[in-house]
C-alpha cells in the first residue's frame, strides 16, 4: 500500500513528509537539479515524471516555507526560465531513490542492515523452497571481513533460479514475483534482496555472488553483479559456469559495511524465531566468531500450498478499480466484477450496478470517473460473502506449540488459531501461541507416585526468550511466518497484548505497558497481503479488525495460562505443605525407635513407609 | 513454615543404661501405655494407612457432672491428631515426649513442664517454641493417661507452681530420696512458720487425730489462725491454698480426708471467684483439665463460708465491696454455663443472692468486729450450726 508514490503516479497521494526527507539526506552532486529547482520553485512544470513535479512542490513548501501562492514567482537574483529548468527535469530509478532513503528498506544503521540483508535473503529462500515444494534447508553465515564489514551468505536448496533472470531478481529493484498476485508469501514488493545488494555495493564498492542451480542436469551458475542504480537495472560483471555440489539451491554473497551484535534485535534472534513461526525449516547458522547453531526442522510437512486468489470487492480502492475498469478484456460491467474480483456472481454484480445506477451492460472502458466512484461506493455498501480463505496458510496450532517448545524452554505452553477474518477485503488468520514459566518456573512435577518432586533444571540458555519473572514478558511478531523484531510499539501486536487484561491471567500488569512475567507472546498474522506500516515491513497497521482478531486469540491463551498459572500456585503451596509435613517424619521415626526399642533400620523403613503413605495419601 | 531445612534430626547422644530398675505397678502401667500408642503408630504406618492419635477433648463442653461420683469426668468428645499442617508437628511432639515420659520412668527421674520445655530444644525443627505450646501437648498425653487412671505425675511431669501450706495436727510420713527411709514431720512443729506440700504426693503416709481439715483461701486468715494455734483449739488441719489450690494441694487434703475419713471445709472469700474458682475446682476439678480431676480433687469438701447469708448473719453489710463488672460475668457464667453449680439448687439460690445484693464480702471483713471474732465468734458459730453449702 504504502508503496504506491513509487509505484503509482497518480497525484492523489502526495506523502510530502518522505519526499523532504529525501532533500535533507541528499549527499552528492546528483541532486544539484532539486536545489536548484528548489530555488526557483517553477509552478508550471507538467511535464516529465510526476514525480519531479511533485518533489518540487514539496520543496517550495518545505525549504522555503513561504506564504506566496505558486504564482508568485519573482526573485532577486538570477532568473532561469523554463526551458533551461526542463534541462535537469529527468526521470528518478527507484534504484536511485532507494539508494538515497535506505532507511525505508530498513538499512538505516549498520546494524539494523545486517539484519535486514540476512532477512531477505532468508525470506526469499523459503518463499522459493515452499513455492516448489521443497523441505528448506537453509544455511546462514556471516563472516567478518575487516572493521565494520561482514560478508553474508545465505543458501538455499531452493529450485535456484535460471540464469536468464538471476540478473533481474537481484538486480533490479520493484522485480519479483509477488507483487501482483493476491497469495499469502514472506516477500510482496521485489525490493528487499536487490536494495540489500543494492547497500551491500554502496558501502564496500563491492559487487555481490549469485550461485544458482536448478537441477542435477543444468549448470551451476555464478554472477558478480551490481545494481546499476540510475537505470534501476542490473549490473553483471562477471557470469560463469562453476562447480557446486549441490544439485539444485541458491547461493548469495553480499558484502557489506554492517555492526553485529548479540541480543533481542539480532540476526541470531532473527534466525531463532525463524525457526520457531516455521518449524518445517532447518536452519544452519554460523555467526561471526564461527560458532554454528542448527535449527532443526520439528516436521516435514510444508505448509499447504496457498491458491492465488482474485482481490475482494470491498479490498479495492476507487483509483484502483478505475484502473482496472480501464485494463480488463471484459465487456460487460457485470463481467468484469464477476471476472476480476471473488465472491461476486451475477446477483451480487446486478445488485451492484442497480445500486450505482450504472448498467451492468456498460462497457466496463466508457465508464466515468464519477460513475465508478458511484460503483466503488455502491460496492461498500453491499453485502458481499467473506473472501475464500483458502488462500492463506496459517502454521496451526499443533506446530506453533512444536515451534515454540523446540526453541523456547519453558514450563507451559498454549497455542490458538483464529478462523479466517477479513480487513480490508484482505483475508488474514491470527495465531496466538504462548510459553510461560522460566525453564523450571514453578518447577514442579507430579510423578506417577503422587510425589510431588522437583524439575531437574534444563540448561542455561544464552539467547532467552522468555524473559525473567519480573521483566515484561517477550512479544514475538511473525508475518506470513516471517520474525519482526524492529518498531516493536508501532505494532498492532504490541498494542493488543497492552491493551489485554493480563490481571485476569495472574499477571502483573501495569498500566499502559507490557505485563510483566516469565513469559514469550508469538503472534502471527496469516494474510494475502498483510499491512505493514512501512517498505522495511516492521510493524503490521492497527486495523481495528486484525487489532480485535489479536486481542481475541490472546485471550484464549490467556485464560489457559490463568489456570495453569492458578495450578502452578496451588501445587507451589502443596508442595511446601508436603515439604513441610516431611521435615517431621524423622522425629516421628525417632521417637517411636526411642519407645519401641526398634533398630535403626527398622527404624528407617517406618520413616520410609510412612513417607510413602503421606504421599499417596494428599490428593492434589 | 518458618524453616524448610529437610535434615533429619540427629539422635541423641547415646545413653547409658541403667540397670533395669524395679518397677512399681504405675510405672510399668504407664510404660504399656506409651508402648501401645507407640505400636498402634507403628502398626498403621506398617498397614499403609496413615496414623492417628486420638486423645479426649480437654473443654467445658466435653465436661460432665454428676452428683453420684463428686467430680467433673471427661465426656466422650475426642479429636484426632493426624499428619496435616497443622497437626504434624504436635504430633511427633506428642510422641518424642511420651519417649521422653518412657525414659525418665525407667530411669526414675522427672521433669517440671519447663523442663520439658527446654528438652525440646534439641530437638531441631520439632523443638517447642514456647512452653504454652509444650504444655498444651503434656496436657494431651496427660488427658490420654488418665483415661487408663494414669495421672501426670505418674507420667514423670511435674507441675512448677507448689503446693499450699499445711499446719495442725498432722505427721506426714515422706521418705528420704536417697536412702529411701522414711522421715516424719510433724506439722505441729513449725512454729509460725508452716509444712510446704511438694509436688507428688501419692507415695505420703498420714497419721492424725483431726477432726476436720480446713482449706483457707489467702495467707493472711492461714497466719492469723496457725499462729493462734487454732487447729489446737478445733482439733484439725489447716490448709492453705493460695488462692485456686494447685493439683498437688488438691491431691494432698484428697488424701489426707480419704485415709483420715474426715470432713474438708473451704473457708473463703464470699464472691464469684472465690466460689465459682477457688471452691468449685478444690471440690470437683478444674473444667480446664477435667481429664485429672479423678485424683485432683476433694468431692467430700463442703462450703463453710464466707456466704451469701452469712453477710446479714454477721452484720458484715458496711463491710462489703461491690461486684465488680467481671465479678457479676463470672457469677453469671457460672450459673448458666458450670454443670456443678447447675446441679446444686442452693448454690444456685446463693448465687442469685448474692447477685442481687451486689456486693461481695472477704474473709477479712470479719476483723470488723474484732481481730479474733474469726476464732472466737465466727469458726465455732459455723461448725457448730454445719448449715454449710454443697
Amino acid at each position: 500500500m504504502d508503496h504506491a508514490p513509487v509505484t503509482h503516479t497518480d497525484d492523489t497521494d502526495p506523502t510530502p513528509t518522505l519526499f523532504d526527507e529525501m532533500d535533507t539526506t541528499e549527499p552528492d552532486a546528483d541532486a544539484t537539479p532539486k536545489k536548484k529547482a528548489a530555488r526557483k520553485a517553477a509552478p508550471q512544470k507538467k511535464s516529465g515524471a510526476a514525480k519531479v513535479s511533485k518533489k518540487s512542490a514539496a520543496d517550495e513548501t518545505a525549504t522555503e516555507n513561504a506564504s506566496e501562492p505558486k504564482t508568485k514567482t519573482e526573485r532577486t537574483g538570477t532568473r532561469k526560465s523554463a526551458a533551461e529548468m526542463a534541462t535537469k527535469q529527468r526521470e528518478i530509478s527507484v534504484a536511485e531513490f532507494f539508494t538515497k532513503n535506505r532507511h525505508l528498506l530498513g538499512f538505516d544503521s549498520p546494524l539494523k542492515a545486517l539484519l535486514t540483508a540476512v532477512k531477505e535473503a532468508v525470506d526469499n529462500s523459503l518463499d522459493a523452497c515452499e513455492e516448489a515444494g521443497i523441505l528448506p534447508e537453509i544455511a546462514v553465515e556471516l563472516t567478518p571481513t575487516g572493521e565494520d564489514r561482514f560478508r553474508m551468505a545465505v543458501e538455499d536448496n531452493g529450485p535456484g533460479i535460471v540464469h536468464e533472470q538471476i540478473g533481474k531478481v537481484f538486480g533490479k529493484l520493484l522485480y519479483g514475483s509477488k507483487f501482483h498476485k493476491l497469495s499469502q508469501s514472506r516477500g510482496q514488493q521485489g525490493i528487499g534482496i536487490s536494495a540489500a545488494v543494492m547497500y551491500g555495493q554502496l558501502t564496500t564498492g563491492k559487487p555481490a555472488r549469485i550461485l544458482s542451480r536448478t537441477s542435477k542436469r543444468a549448470d551451476a551458475h555464478e554472477f558478480l553483479m551490481s545494481v546499476d542504480t540510475s537505470q534501476n537495472k542490473p549490473d553483471i560483471h562477471e557470469k560463469k559456469v562453476s562447480e557446486w555440489e549441490k544439485d539444485h539451491g541458491t547461493r548469495v554473497e553480499i558484502e557489506m559495511e554492517a555492526r553485529y551484535q548479540k541480543g533481542l534485535r539480532s540476526v541470531d534472534m532473527y534466525l531463532k524465531q525463524t525457526a520457531i513461526a516455521n518449524p518445517h525449516v532447518t536452519i544452519h547458522y554460523t555467526d561471526p566468531g564461527g560458532e554454528k547453531v542448527t535449527y532443526e526442522r520439528a516436521t516435514k510437512e510444508l505448509p499447504a500450498a496457498v491458491e492465488e486468489i482474485k482481490p475482494h470487492p470491498h479490498g479495492v480502492e476507487l483509483g484502483r478499480l478505475i484502473g482496472m475498469l480501464k485494463d480488463t478484456s471484459s465487456r460487460t460491467l457485470s463481467g468484469f466484477m464477476q471476472e476480476e474480483f471473488s465472491r461476486v456472481g451475477p446477483k451480487v454484480a446486478r445488485d451492484i450496478c442497480k445500486l450505482a445506477k450504472v448498467s451492468e451492460k456498460a462497457h466496463p472502458s466508457r465508464i466515468a470517473r464519477e460513475e465508478a466512484s458511484a460503483l466503488h461506493d455502491a460496492i461498500q455498501k453491499s453485502k458481499i460473502m467473506a473472501p475464500s480463505t483458502n488462500c492463506i496458510s496459517p502454521i496451526g496450532e499443533e506446530l506453533v506449540l512444536q515451534g515454540l517448545k523446540k526453541e523456547l524452554e519453558a514450563d507451559f505452553y498454549f497455542a490458538n488459531s483464529r478462523s479466517p477474518a477479513v480487513y480490508r477485503g484482505n483475508p488474514f488468520v491470527i495465531e496466538v501461541g504462548i510459553a510461560y514459566g522460566k525453564p523450571g518456573g514453578v518447577g514442579l512435577d507430579i510423578t506417577q507416585e503422587g510425589r510431588i518432586v522437583k524439575r531437574d533444571k534444563a540448561a542455561a540458555v544464552t539467547e532467552d526468550l522468555v524473559g525473567n519473572a519480573d521483566e515484561p514478558i517477550r512479544v514475538l511478531r511473525c508475518a506470513n511466518r516471517v520474525p519482526l523484531l524492529h518498531q516493536q510499539a508501532a505494532c498492532a501486536v504490541t498494542k493488543a497484548v497492552i491493551q489485554t487484561n493480563w490481571r485476569a491471567y495472574g499477571l502483573q500488569h501495569p498500566k499502559g505497558a507490557l505485563p510483566i512475567g516469565p513469559m514469550a507472546v508469538m503472534v502471527h498474522i496469516a494474510s494475502v497481503w498483510v499491512p505493514f506500516t512501512s517498505e522495511s515491513k516492521e510493524a503490521i497497521a492497527s486495523y481495528p479488525e486484525i487489532m480485535k482478531e489479536i486481542k481475541l486469540g490472546i485471550q484464549e491463551c490467556g485464560r489457559r495460562l490463568g489456570t495453569y498459572i492458578r495450578k502452578g500456585k496451588r501445587l507451589r503451596a502443596e508442595f511446601d505443605k508436603r515439604n513441610y509435613i516431611e521435615m517431621y517424619i524423622p522425629h516421628i521415626g525417632l521417637a517411636l525407635q526411642e519407645i519401641l526399642d526398634l533398630d535403626d533400620s527398622e527404624r528407617d523403613d517406618t520413616v520410609k513407609t510412612l513417607d510413602d503413605v503421606l504421599q499417596k495419601s494428599r490428593k492434589f | 513454615m518458618a524453616e524448610r531445612k529437610k535434615k533429619s534430626p540427629k539422635s541423641e547422644p547415646a545413653k547409658v543404661k541403667k540397670a533395669p530398675r524395679k518397677l512399681t505397678g504405675d510405672d510399668s502401667k504407664t510404660l504399656k501405655l506409651i508402648e501401645a500408642t507407640a505400636l498402634n503408630v507403628r502398626t498403621k504406618i506398617m498397614g499403609r494407612t496413615l496414623p492417628e492419635l486420638k486423645f479426649p477433648t480437654r473443654s467445658l463442653g466435653n465436661v460432665k457432672y454428676d452428683k453420684s461420683v463428686g467430680y467433673f469426668e471427661l465426656g466422650r468428645g475426642r479429636k484426632a491428631r493426624a499428619l496435616s499442617v497443622n497437626t504434624v508437628k504436635s504430633f511427633a511432639q506428642t510422641l518424642r515426649l511420651m519417649a521422653f515420659s518412657k525414659e525418665m520412668v525407667e530411669n526414675d527421674d522427672f521433669a517440671t513442664k519447663r523442663e520439658a520445655y527446654y528438652v525440646s530444644k534439641n530437638w531441631s525443627e520439632a523443638k517447642f517454641n514456647d512452653q504454652p505450646e509444650s504444655d498444651t501437648v503434656l496436657d494431651d498425653i496427660e488427658a490420654l493417661a488418665s483415661l487408663e487412671g494414669l495421672s501426670r505425675e505418674q507420667l514423670r511431669f511435674y507441675p512448677e507452681e507448689h503446693g499450699g501450706s499445711v499446719a495442725g495436727n498432722l505427721v506426714v510420713i515422706d521418705r528420704d530420696p536417697e536412702t529411701n527411709n522414711p522421715i516424719r514431720i510433724d506439722c505441729t512443729s513449725f512454729g509460725s512458720g508452716s509444712y510446704s506440700i511438694p509436688h507428688s504426693v501419692e507415695h505420703l503416709k498420714f497419721e492424725t487425730d483431726a477432726e476436720f481439715i480446713l482449706a483457707i483461701e489467702t495467707g493472711g486468715m492461714f497466719q492469723r489462725l496457725n499462729n493462734h494455734k487454732y487447729w489446737k483449739t478445733a482439733k484439725c488441719i489447716l490448709v492453705e491454698t493460695a488462692g485456686v489450690p494447685t493439683r498437688a494441694t488438691r491431691r494432698f487434703v484428697r488424701r489426707m480426708a480419704d485415709d483420715k475419713k474426715i470432713p474438708v471445709y473451704a473457708f473463703v472469700d464470699c464472691d464469684p471467684y472465690g466460689i465459682a474458682n477457688i471452691y468449685r475446682t478444690l471440690k470437683v476439678g478444674s473444667g480446664n483439665a477435667a481429664h485429672i480431676n479423678r485424683f485432683f480433687c476433694v468431692p467430700q469438701a463442703q462450703y463453710l463460708g464466707v456466704t451469701p447469708q452469712d453477710i446479714i448473719d454477721f452484720k458484715l453489710q458496711d463491710a462489703t465491696h461491690k461486684l465488680l463488672e467481671v465479678d457479676i460475668k463470672r457469677a453469671k457464667d457460672a450459673l448458666k454455663n458450670d454443670p456443678f453449680f447447675a446441679a446444686h439448687k442452693p448454690w444456685v439460690k446463693a448465687i442469685e443472692m448474692m447477685l442481687k445484693s451486689g456486693v461481695r464480702a472477704e474473709q477479712q471483713a470479719l476483723a470488723k468486729w474484732g481481730l479474733n471474732f474469726v476464732i472466737e465468734e465466727y469458726l465455732p458459730r459455723k461448725l457448730k450450726e454445719k448449715k454449710f453449702l454443697p
